[in-house]
């Protein structure tokens, strides 16, 4: 216990070490393609935390729509969105971390939720808690985390 | 492997369209509901006017679930929603309030009221509001009956009476009427129904009338009708009244949901209620 709790602070230490680097998302730069050419962190991205992330409810949890063969091991794969399958072969990684930050410039009135977002939204709320929003909202994905999802899809090259 | 040959973003976007959007493949329709073998269900019809060109059919959520869940529904003894109908029942014929009187003074049986949860939420003219079963059961209670702590909007005992009153009206065609005084808080209900909450900015036509039929996780998505409540829901082992159900997708949005019982609310439940014209009551339902 005490071990973890170390271990978590040494990770937080690193993460805020990092933050000067991180582009915050109200000055993320996107093409009129939807495409974000520069990483959000400058840090390459870790496609096995992606995976984890994609998985977790409470993180990406990607699986609520998307099938993944990848990713089969895990139950339930939604069928609301496309399959990811071979998805690196039909974006490059600017178009797909463009997707991952708000899909809207590619898919106007997406279901698909833009996860490095934090104004702009009808009645937010804190996290799934009912409550409004905090005046310091976090977006849905922290900067390293796209960039880990974003490596992980770069992995999906078959169908 | 068609698809491998369609590289590029433009194409990319076709693959998406033609993936997303209703997928009835794997839910069976077709079949038909009758309960205790006597009371026949309309879980599946032609669309009310205003939503001809959006639903070709509209379908009670019953038709989505599992054969398990779908066939206790189909008999009183195994539907656990009705353990909460005798209470109500029970709640109906004893007296409460400084009038002392039951419900059943005025209404001799719950069977009186058998129109009532096909043709709620109504405009009321005295109040000048529309009103749903709830805020009429409180009203009776306050102006009626002299009870001085009336029942809470979404307590156990308002649900178990709602829940009676639906079950007396079972088999009966959903009829809320939308024109009239109604009209405006119907088209509040409507603009709620299309605005997309919370911090994943989802709309409850996003998911009810885009997605219905497809898997999200483990769940297959319904047209969101609300003809079966209230609900048992097994994940709660209890009943659940429909503003509960509002709050619960409003929160899964990561949104901030409007109170149960609240004007948004009760505009949102006529305007739902709506779409489902031409549905049966089948209240109470079982749902996951
Ligand atoms: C609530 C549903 C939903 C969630 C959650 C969701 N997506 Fe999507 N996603 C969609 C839909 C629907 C599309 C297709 C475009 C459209 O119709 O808006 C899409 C499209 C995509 C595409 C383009 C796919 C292609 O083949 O062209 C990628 C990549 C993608 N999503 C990745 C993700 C990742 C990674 C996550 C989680 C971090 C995620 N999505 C979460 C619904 C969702
Ligand atoms: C993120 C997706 C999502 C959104 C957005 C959403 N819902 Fe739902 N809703 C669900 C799921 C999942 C269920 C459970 C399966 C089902 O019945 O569709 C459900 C169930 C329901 C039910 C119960 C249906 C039954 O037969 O018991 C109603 C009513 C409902 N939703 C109404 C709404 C309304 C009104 C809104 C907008 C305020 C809304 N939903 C927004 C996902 C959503």
């Amino acid at each position: 216990m005490k071990r973890q709790m170390l271990l978590a602070a040494t990770i937080g230490l690193a993460a805020t070490s990092l933050q000067a680097d991180v582009i915050a998302p109200g000055d993320v730069v996107m093409t009129e393609y939807g495409e974000v050419t520069e990483s959000l962190t400058g840090v390459p991205g870790d496609p096995a935390r992606g995976q984890a992330i994609m998985v977790d409810r409470g993180q990406g949890n990607c699986l609520a729509c998307h099938q993944v063969t990848a990713l089969d091991h895990e139950p339930w794969h939604g069928e609301v969105g496309p399959s990811l399958d071979g998805v690196a072969t039909r974006w490059d990684e600017a178009a797909l971390r463009g997707l991952l930050v708000n899909a809207d410039t590619v898919f106007p009135d997406s279901i698909m939720p833009a996860f490095y977002k934090v104004s702009g939204f009808v009645r937010p709320g804190d996290g799934f808690t009912t409550r409004p929003a905090p005046a310091d909202l976090q977006p849905m994905l922290a900067a390293q985390d796209i960039e880990d999802v974003v490596a992980f899809l770069m992995t999906l090259t078959d169908y | 492997m068609t698809r491998k040959t369609l590289l590029g973003g433009v194409s990319a976007a076709v693959v998406a369209v033609a993936a997303a959007g209703v997928g009835l493949a794997d839910i069976r329709t077709g079949d038909s509901l009758v309960i205790n073998g006597e009371i026949e269900i309309v879980t599946e019809t032609a669309p009310p006017p205003f939503l001809e060109g959006v639903f070709s059919t509209i379908y009670s959520g019953w038709v989505f679930r599992t054969d398990e869940t779908r066939a206790m529904e189909a008999d009183d003894f195994d539907n656990p929603g009705m353990l909460y109908v005798e209470q109500g029942l029970e709640a109906f014929n004893t007296a409460m309030g400084t009038e002392g009187n039951s419900c059943a003074t005025c209404h001799e049986t719950p069977e009186t009221l058998s129109t009532v949860r096909a043709t709620y939420p109504q405009w009321d003219e005295e109040h000048g509001t529309v009103q749903t079963v709830e805020m009429q059961i409180l009203e009776c209670q306050t102006e009626r009956m002299g009870v001085a702590e009336p029942y809470g909007y979404d307590s156990q005992e308002m649900r178990n009476m709602a829940a009676l009153i639906a079950s007396v009206g079972r088999g009966q065609t959903i009829n809320v009427a939308i024109d009239g005084p109604a009209a405006e808080t119907w088209a509040l209900g409507e603009e709620i129904y299309y605005t997309a909450y919370g911090q994943m900015e989802l709309s409850c036509a996003h998911c009810h009338e885009r997605n219905y039929g497809n898997l999200i996780r483990a769940d297959h998505l319904s047209q969101g009708q609300v003809n079966g409540f209230p609900t048992y829901r097994l994940k709660n082992a209890n009943i659940v009244s429909v503003h509960n159900r509002f709050r619960g997708c409003i929160r899964d949005t990561r949104g901030e949901p409007y109170a149960i019982g609240s004007p948004e609310f009760v505009a949102l439940e006529l305007y739902v209620a709506s779409r489902g014209n031409g549905l049966s009551v089948e209240g109470p339902a079982v749902r996951n």
